[in-house]
Formats: C-alpha cells, structure tokens, sequence
C-alpha cells in the first residue's frame, strides 16, 4: 500500500514494537484510522480494526471506547486526517481527556490524493496546491494539544525508532488522552516537491533538526525540533468520570 | 396500569420508544425541535446503566454511535435538519460498514436554518437521497405519539434485524406537541437483538459473508473474533477490494436486502379505503389533518379515505398501486412542495389523478387547506 521509502512503515514497527512490550492481548486493542495514507496501517494489524472516514476517526473511537472503556484504543491519524478535517475533534476529544492513543503521522503533505499542503507543511512548502510556495502557518502540534488539554504529549521521529517504540508504550499506558506526534517522510511528494532528497537523506533531517528536550544544543540552535515527551500529568479521565455519574444515577432511580 | 399512562411530547415518546426497544447509548449536539431527546436521554440512559454523551458536532454524533453499535450497543442518536446534513457521509458508513443505528430528524423548516422552531416535512428526499451513492435505506414516521412510540421500537428491530441505519422522520409538531401515552408492558411488543455470530474463536470468521436471508451475523468489537470494517468495498473478510465481481456483489446486497423486502418492511395504517372515491396518502404530522377531513367527510356520507404511511423507505410502491386502483382522485398531503408526490406519481397507474395538498409556510396543515383542493379537484372551485 505505502510507497518504498515512506516513513509510515516504521510508525507502524514501533508501534507492534510497543504492543508486544506491553503483553497486550490483540482482542483488547482497537485501532481506528480515518482517510489517508496514514489511515491503512488498520490493513496490516491483526486488531479489532474500524477503517472510517476522513477526519472523524477519534470521533469512532470516543464511541467504542465510552461503551466499552475497558479497551484500548489507537488511533493513527495523518496530519491532514487529524488536523485540517478532524481538527475539531482531536481538540474535543484532548479536552475531555478520554483514554484514547491519537498518533499524527506527520509528512506535512497529503499523500494520497498527490502532494497537497496541509496545516501542518508551514510557510515556503512547495505542494500541488501551492505551486508558488506556501503562505500557510502550520500547527505546532504540541502546543495545540496541551492547550486543548491533552494529558499526555510527545514528539518523535522516524529516525529514532527506539525512542518511538517506548514513547508509544508509554503512550498507550498513560490514562488518559495522549498525542504522539512522529515525524515521518513521504519522499514521494513531499521529498520530490521540496528538493528534500530520498528517502535515507530525509530520516537523516530529522536526525540533525532534531533534539531531545531541553538539551544543549537546543539552547545553542534555537531552530531545532525538540523530541520527547513534553507532557504527561494525572488527571480526571472521561469514562471513569461517565461511570461515577452511572453510579451515582443508579443510586438515585 | 396507572403509572404507564403518561403525559408527554412526542420527543419524550421518542425517548420511551428508545429505552423500551434497549437502547444503550446515545451521542448528541443540542438542535431544535430535537434537544428534548437528549436532555431526556442524559438523565434515563445513566440510570439503566447505559451511557449519554454530548459531541462537538452531529459528525461525531454519528461517528459515535456507530462506534459504540460494533462493541454491541443498541445505539441512537436525534437533530434535526442542518444536523441531519451533516451527518450524511457518516450515515453513508453506516450504510456501507452495515452498522445497526437509528437516526432521530425532528423536522423542521428549511433550508438551511429555515425555520427552527415550526414543523416541516422537507427531509423526506434528503432521508432517501442525502449519502453519497447507490444505496437501499428505512425510513418511518408517525403521526401520534402511541405511533411515535412503538415505531421508534420497530427503528431499532429493522436495524438489528437488517443490520443497516434506520431514520426515523419526525417533525416538529409531533415532537413538540403534548398527547397521552401509554407505554406497553415489557414484552407486549416483541424486541429484536442482532444476530451474533457462532463461529467459535479461532475459526475463520466471515463478518461480511451474508446468509441465504441477507442477514449477517455480528461478532462485537472486543470479543473472540478480530476483523476489519471499511467504508470501502470489501470483500467476506472486510478487508478493501477493488474486484468487479466483490464490488457488484456487495451493492447487490446492500439494496437488496432491503429493496427485497418492501412488503416486510413496509407499515402503514388505512382508514375507509375499501370504497374511497377521493383518497388521501399523508404521513406525520400531516396525517393528523388528512384524517380529521376523512373522519368529518365520512359523517356526511362521503367517500374519502386515508392511507397513512409510516414506512417512507423503501417505498410500499406496490401496495400503494394497489390501494390507489380505483379511486377517482389520490390527494398526497405532507409539508413540504411534493417530495413524496413524485414517488406516488410513479407507483400509481393513472399518475394524472395525483395531487398534492401542501403547505409550505410553517404554518400547519388545516383540514380546510386539504378540503380546498378537493374541492378544486371535485370542479367546485375554491
């Protein structure tokens, strides 16, 4: 399904990478994906798997999980998928803090339908709907989440697949709504539009733009992306708020 | 017997409808007429053990439902035009995935925001036509709350049953309006459960492999069965497929099993149709003036009958021929500019002897605005 090179293949390894870790049962995972490249990794797990429609994926999930809170939900998203169209639920969903795991798979680029630019591509991208380059400010995804409440918050990359696979365990272990947001390449388009190179020089970008939290070299080159996780606190989780007032109106009938 | 009897709007009705029939969970966006259903709905489902929630749009109301339907939930969610708009690609996946729900639209006037707060039949088309593509679909209405409530059961055995989206149509005077009901003891009306499948775990389990009667037999999301479930064509397995024959064979029997099965599906209630010269076909609201002119003509002697559906989707065209053989005049009545006019036109064998008795001012239809075009019919001008 993926083109040679793309990155999502890897989200996709450190993701079974951190399933296994964790000794989870496939019968207690359900992954639901919306519309995009991103949105086929449901084709190649052995979960329960809801393949939905564009954007509205953790709306799905919200569902599943509310009814039956004892499952864990994953829900790997594109960045148009969770940004442009779903932007209003991911927002929702991080404020009611429901314990759902969103991953963005970020290419800044729409793959599927061939190389457009999305929310989050940023200024001076070039894109088939951008041909004289993007004027477009993109979302900093990890700024966005912990404003709209998310609980747990983190940055990762294609290139750090060890980083990856334990920021996904630890995401999928957190109560809570957490965001990943993985860098990932699409030389395809976005590496072909943008002179980035193939794919290896792309991987090799995110090695050198990026850095872990709060390091020294961040402080030195202010430009630099940090990595890792940048939020993860304890708070009152939805379903368990949902079964208090079950109980409680239970008591009272 | 007392306690059973209530007071109440037809949204309420709805509500009891919904709970009788086992509803589970609802999702919901506050929209006039329909917002009582969800009030009622966030105090009744807690208190059974089932679970209420307020989305951010009618999207994800829908999305949803549909989620919490696959975990094996009875599933509903109510808005009203403008949500019921933007619920059509959702509805769509329903459609497609084969997911039980039902879809409460309390009309109201459009389009657009129209008139929030009058009554109006002006979705009856978008109910058959709104999602995308090919496809088969149940819609009902009534026009009573007693109506009201025992269709809203019948929503949720259709969709069990058949494994599709039922829309139920009602409208803002019935859902606003104040009647007695009585709400039938458990078991009075039979409830249905989707079937679920006896494959046991570990054995190739064929999710979208449907049986000689069309039905397809679930597993729920979390138990021993993991599979796919795809708003695209999919093969028996649900995993996507672009192959003529899966795609054919899939479209077939997503408007089969419904299109088959008119007759089954169909409800609806006459009144004197046996010798009616002059007969009405209305729904709804609607149906409350037609029958009142039936009722007040009859006294006089004269031979007026009304046919009342309740089933718009698939459309009893059939029956509808049938019932519509020798009468010298069919009056469709319904608030909107003849949205089931058309499909009467086609059913019946003289199309020319249909006429339409509307209103579409959200003001209500009065028996004097139904008597008019009889009379006009009849050659005794206004």
């Amino acid at each position: 399904m993926w083109c040679p090179g793309c990155g999502h293949g890897t989200v996709l390894n450190g993701l079974l990478q951190a399933v296994e870790k964790l000794g989870l049962s496939k019968n207690e995972i359900v992954m639901v994906s919306g519309i995009g490249c991103s949105a086929r990794i449901t084709g190649y797990v052995d979960f329960h798997t809801l393949h939905t429609i564009h954007g509205r994926a953790l709306a799905f999930a919200t569902g599943v999980k509310m009814s039956r809170p004892e499952l864990n939900l994953i829900v790997p998203m594109g960045d148009g998928d969770a940004l442009a169209i779903g932007g209003n639920h991911f927002i929702h969903a991080a404020r009611r803090n429901i314990d759902i795991t969103a991953i963005v798979m970020n290419n800044r680029i729409y793959g599927m339908t061939g190389g457009q630019f999305s929310p989050l591509s940023g200024p001076g991208i070039m894109a088939t709907t951008a041909p004289f380059s993007n004027i477009d400010n993109d979302f900093d995804i990890v700024k966005l989440s912990r404003a709209a409440g998310a609980t747990f918050v983190a940055r990762t990359t294609t290139y750090h697949i060890k980083q990856m696979a334990d920021i996904l365990r630890q995401a999928i272990l957190h109560e809570g709504f957490s965001v990943v947001e993985i860098l990932t390449q699409c030389p395809t388009y976005f590496g072909r539009k943008n002179k980035a190179g193939d794919a290896p020089e792309m991987v090799n970008w995110f090695k050198d733009n990026t850095t872990p939290i709060g390091s020294k070299a961040k402080k030195e080159n202010p430009a630099l992306m940090e990595r890792g996780i940048f939020v993860q606190e304890e708070k009152a989780e939805y379903c368990d708020e949902y079964d208090k007032i079950v109980n409680r109106a239970m008591k009272g009938s | 017997m007392s306690e059973n009897i209530k007071f109440v709007q037809g949204n309420e009705a709805c509500v009891e409808g919904a709970l009788y029939a086992g509803l589970d969970f609802f999702a919901g966006y506050p929209i006039t007429p329909s917002t009582e259903i969800a009030e009622l709905l966030s105090a009744r489902l807690p208190r059974k053990g089932g679970r209420f929630i307020q989305m951010e749009d009618e999207i994800a109301s829908l999305c949803a439902i549909i989620g919490a339907s696959l975990t094996g939930n009875k599933v509903m969610t109510a808005t009203s035009g403008p949500g019921f708009s933007l619920m059509q690609e959702a509805l769509g996946y329903a459609v497609m995935a084969e997911i039980p729900c039902v879809i409460v639209n309390v009309q109201r006037g459009g389009p657009s925001t129209g008139i929030p707060t009058h009554g109006s039949q002006g979705d009856v088309n978008q109910a058959r036509w709104g999602t995308h593509g090919d496809h088969a679909i149940i819609a009902m209405t009534a026009s009573n709350h007693q109506d009201v409530f025992s269709v809203t059961v019948e929503a949720f055995n259709l969709a069990e049953t058949y494994r599709t989206p039922v829309i139920l149509l009602f409208d803002e005077v019935v859902g606003h309006m104040r009647e007695r009901l009585v709400i039938p003891e458990p078991g009075d009306i039979p409830l249905v459960d989707r079937l679920r499948t006896s494959v046991k775990g570990g054995v190739d389990y064929h999710p979208y492999l449907p049986r000689e009667d069309g039905r397809l037999p679930m597993s729920d999301f979390g138990g021993v069965h993991r599979y796919n479930v795809t708003g695209l064509v999919h093969d028996m397995w649900g995993f996507p497929s672009a192959e003529p024959q899966v795609a054919h064979d899939l479209m077939r029997h997503l408007v089969d099993k419904l299109e088959n099965r008119v007759n089954l599906i169909a409800r609806y209630k006459e009144y004197y149709l046996e010798d009616a010269e002059h007969l009405l076909i209305s729904y709804g609201s609607a149906a409350r003036s037609a029958r009142h002119v039936v009722d007040n003509r009859r006294m006089r002697g004269e031979r007026l009958g009304l046919l009342e559906l309740q089933t718009l989707w698939p459309f009893p065209a059939d029956m509808i021929r049938e019932k519509c053989r020798g009468a010298k005049s069919v009056i469709v009545v319904e608030l909107n500019m003849g949205q089931l006019l058309q499909s009467v036109k086609l059913a019946v064998e003289q199309p020319e002897n249909v006429f339409l008795a509307n209103r579409i001012d959200g003001v209500f239809i009065t028996p004097q605005d139904i008597l008019k075009i009889l009379r006009l019919i009849r050659g005794k001008g206004v």
